[in-house]
């Protein structure tokens, strides 16, 4: 048994320890806000924070997050308003919304830890991620206006 | 405008809509559209001619007003674009409003979202939706008051009567209206454009705060108790087939429950038919997956087995040097590059690509006595209802599809070959089934966008000014998918930047020159202006420079002044023009014109250029709007070809929502530069090469520029398209601007191929 904590409750799985993360979120536990996009971490659809760090769940075995804790978009905020969600819906950042939750999380990352990024710094941060629409300006202007920095 | 009429609806159509019966409702039948609109559409994917009764609109008891969007929602904001239109004319509250996604049924007219025509196609209709139940609301209160319905107006949800002060809520008025005939949609006075409170503003994203909290419901998202995945083996090769297969290894992995062989596609095309294969269903994806990997299979590859991108290459270019089918002819070529001072030539190839929208392509499906129900993020329901209905040999009333958000579509989820896979599942297993194709699958068993050659000859005087042009086209045609034998390129597809260029010389022809498909070719955003757009305006900035002269004063003189080009003057009987007529939607040289002057202010054109910096610019018009292009280059830190910025001007018409249509475009910018610096599929031995976004790559962050600049012209021309037509001069812009930067001419693209 597997035992870790999704968005702040614990779950106990009878799961094959080597199944990737992503599968478990969305197949076991029905939280299909993770996106599956590539299964090989080359797109970001499926980053998750496990222990506050972004993780891509595509291939992260579960049992690396044993007794960890998991954030998926549903998380973030429990009421929907954490400030890049709001910035996201106020500059009318997405297109499709199916990159869009991995976006966000790992934009969450790096404002834990860089606060006032650079256009640069966000754009490195978010290399991982794709965006097939072509939303990446509007990303870097979300981001930059969730941070109270100038979105120009 | 098509014929349309108004009619009731009825009682069935709403209770499958979930909607509450009883209150107002209203839809719109529409004749027989005219012209197939392109992209060519196949059969199955077209709608039945004869009159059709739909449902858009319904108030209930309470005052809520419900609208259908019958268009699929894949990123271009189509939610939140069209039901404005109806709500404006009606005059509702968008706070009393809501939006019901509409399941595939012909009733609702076409509905296959591709072609960049949901707003050109739904302004007029939609309205007079609005505009009809505004009607009967304002007669109802005006019969209530006794006063003329002429001095009563609908507004936020209400109608009012000024000089006795009264108002009266939609609320209190439903019930009466219900009981009134309903007005012909013809003789419906719809308001004048500056009472359309919302329209052509920038509306808010409906449903944005669903997507950044995970709640939207993607295809692949669909859960319904007893659910199993399925992930399928296709055969790598288009055509191939299951000699044997030794499924041991892969019933032996935990979760995998049932392995089943799918049929091989049937008839002359495999149309929108599953590919066939071997499926492994699981009780989750991850067991899936793994069971699929452990499959030991034999294929027989059948006859596209010799499919190899370099030969094939080779045999595309021959085609171009030799003469093809003339599809467009005016004065005398021939003669007048024999007179001509001199000739530049050029040819220009662009390969394969595929759509990789971020969702690969899912579905569920379940089926029992009653029939199937299917939930699938298709931008063709009506196809996909079809499809499966054939799938199971069972009538198409019996078959139900509900439109999920779609993660990208970009043509793909216009084929609807995954929706009938889940339906054959879901029957063979007797439970719902959820079909996940991985991204490999999506990468190796796509409808490619086609590869293509062009052969460009243009004749020069004296003076530089361009007297004959010669364009040869050569590509394996979309409907060779429908009819493995056809490959000659079809006349839709030519009218995507080969018969309906606008050019000032006096001298033209333009030949399509065959080439067989070994894919399956389908429609990728915006289609064939991709490499006709690259080919004309690479080749009009090569005759720039070959005249040392001006790109952007050459581009004007080989488009010539502005003039609305007619047939005649193109050379053709007919300009295919996107399924709208030549007199509304003409190819209006002035605008194409002046998006071009715009974008050249815009980018300080003529202003001297940085060190290191260089321009460059493409125009073209397709799905009926103007779009040009100015992208500024430099070479990064290990010199290669890095796009600083990029201007994008744009005269889409009439516009509904300005933010979106912004939106599209900035997004546009981003996928014509994935297909500038990255896009190729290629094949050995019939199998694609390319795996994932490892060696497929798309742009990432990194690459965007620094500021992508957009400026819609302001028009109260009909609408034109929005979604693609901001695609087809990125490309070329980009090598222009590579060519200004380095004087290297990529005569070729992926740019990264060539090592820029």
């Amino acid at each position: 048994m597997i035992i870790l904590k999704v968005n702040g409750a614990e779950q106990k799985l009878e799961v094959d320890p080597d199944m990737p993360l992503l599968w478990v979120l969305r197949d076991v536990l029905g939280l299909t806000g993770t996106k599956y996009g590539c299964g090989q971490a080359l797109c970001g659809a499926c980053v998750v924070h496990l222990d506050g760090e972004t993780v891509r769940a595509c291939v992260t075995p579960v049992k690396r997050a044993a007794g960890g804790s998991v954030t998926t978009i549903e998380g973030l905020s429990p009421t929907g308003d954490h400030p890049l969600q709001r910035a996201w819906v106020e500059l009318g950042v997405p297109q499709c919304g199916f990159c869009q939750a991995g976006q966000i999380m790992s934009a969450a990352a790096l404002l834990r830890k860089n606060p006032r990024p650079s256009n640069d710094d966000i754009d490195r941060s978010l290399a991982g991620n794709i965006c097939r629409c072509g939303t990446y300006t509007r990303i870097r202007a979300a981001v930059r206006k969730a941070a109270g920095l100038p979105t120009e | 405008m098509e014929q349309q009429r108004v009619v009731l609806l009825r009682r069935s159509f709403l209770a499958g809509l979930g909607l509450a019966v009883g209150g107002l409702a209203l839809g719109v039948a529409e004749a027989a559209p005219p012209a197939p609109p392109a992209p060519p559409t196949p059969s199955g994917a077209t709608v039945q001619p004869g009159l059709r009764t739909g449902v858009f609109l319904h108030i209930a008891p309470d005052g809520t007003v419900s609208i259908v969007c019958h268009r699929s929602e894949m990123g271009q904001g189509i939610r939140s674009s069209l039901p404005v239109l109806v709500a404006d004319e009606l005059g509702a509250d968008m706070a009393r409003v809501k939006i019901v996604q509409a399941d595939g049924d012909k009733a609702y007219g076409d509905q296959n979202t591709d072609g960049s025509r949901s707003v050109r196609g739904g302004y007029e209709p939609m309205r007079r939706v609005g505009a009809t139940a505004r009607a009967m609301l304002v007669a109802a209160a005006a019969r209530k008051w006794r006063v003329p319905a002429a001095e009563c107006v609908a507004q936020q949800h209400a109608v009012h009567h000024a000089k006795s002060k009264r108002s009266l809520d939609f609320r209190e008025l439903v019930a009466d209206a219900a009981k009134l005939p309903v007005p012909d949609a013809e003789t419906v006075a719809l308001r004048p454009a500056s009472e359309l409170k919302r329209v052509g503003g920038p509306l808010p994203l409906l449903d944005g705060p669903a997507i950044v909290t995970g709640a939207a419901q993607f295809g692949a998202d669909v859960r319904l108790p007893g659910m199993l995945t399925a992930v399928i083996a296709h055969p790598p090769v288009v055509g191939g087939r299951v000699v044997r297969y030794d499924g041991a290894r892969a019933l032996a992995v935990p979760g995998v429950k049932r392995l089943v062989e799918l049929p091989a596609p049937k008839g002359v095309g495999v149309g929108f038919q599953p590919l066939g294969g071997v499926a492994v269903v699981a009780d989750t994806t991850w067991a899936a997956m793994r069971g699929r990997a452990a499959l030991e299979i034999v294929w027989d590859h059948g006859e596209n087995a010799s499919y190899d991108s370099a030969s094939y290459r080779e045999a595309l270019s021959r085609a171009v040097r030799a003469p093809g089918k003339v599809v467009r002819k005016v004065g005398d070529v021939d003669g007048a590059l024999k007179a001509a001072a001199r000739t530049v030539e050029a040819e220009y190839y662009v390969p394969h690509l595929a759509h990789v929208a971020m969702e690969p392509p899912s579905a569920v499906a379940k089926v029992d006595a009653g029939g199937c129900v299917v939930w699938a993020p298709t931008q063709n329901p009506q196809a996909a209802r079809t499809e499966v209905a054939r799938a199971l040999g069972v009538d198409e009333g019996k078959v139900t599809v509900h439109v999920t958000f779609l993660g990208g579509g970009f043509g793909r989820k216009s084929k609807p070959d995954y929706v009938a896979e889940a339906a054959l599942l879901a029957r063979e297993l007797g439970a719902p089934v959820r079909v996940q194709w991985t991204r490999e699958d999506d990468v190796q068993n796509g409808y490619f966008h086609a590869v293509s050659a062009q052969h460009l000859t243009a004749g020069l005087d004296a003076s530089g000014k361009v007297t004959a042009w010669l364009h040869r086209t050569a590509f394996p045609p979309i409907p060779s998918t429908f009819d493995a034998k056809v490959k000659t390129p079809s006349e839709n597809e030519l009218g995507l930047g080969v018969l309906d260029l606008a050019l000032s010389a006096p001298n033209v022809r333009a030949e399509a020159c065959d080439a067989p498909a070994h894919v399956r070719i389908g429609w990728l955003r915006s289609v064939c202006n991709i490499f006709h757009a690259f080919a004309v305006q690479s080749f009009i900035d090569e005759i720039a420079h070959a005249r040392q002269a001006d790109p952007r004063e050459v581009l004007l003189e080989v488009l010539g002044p502005a003039r609305k080009a007619t047939p005649a003057e193109l050379g053709v009987d007919k300009v295919p023009n996107y399924g709208a007529s030549i007199e509304q939607h003409p190819v209006d040289v002035g605008r194409l014109r002046h998006v071009i002057e715009r974008v050249t202010e815009l980018s300080g054109w003529d202003a001297a250029r940085k060190a290191g910096r260089a321009l460059g610019l493409a125009a073209h018009r397709s799905f009926l709007t103007y779009v040009a292009v100015v992208a500024a280059v430099s070479k990064d830190a290990l010199g290669k070809v890095k796009v600083d910025e990029v201007w994008l001007v744009a005269d889409p018409g009439t516009v509904v929502n300005l933010d979106r249509v912004h939106a599209q475009m900035e997004g546009a910018v981003v996928f014509g530069m994935s297909i500038a610096l990255h896009g190729a599929i290629t094949m050995k031995g019939g199998a694609v090469e390319q795996t994932n976004f490892r060696d497929y790559p798309v742009v990432r962050s990194p690459e965007v520029p620094a500021r992508i600049h957009v400026e819609i012209v302001k028009s109260d021309a009909p609408p034109g398209g929005v979604g693609e037509p901001g695609v087809p001069p990125v490309a070329p812009a980009i090598a222009n601007a590579v060519f200004a930067l380095t004087k290297t001419r990529a005569r070729e693209l992926p740019l990264r191929r060539l090592g820029l």
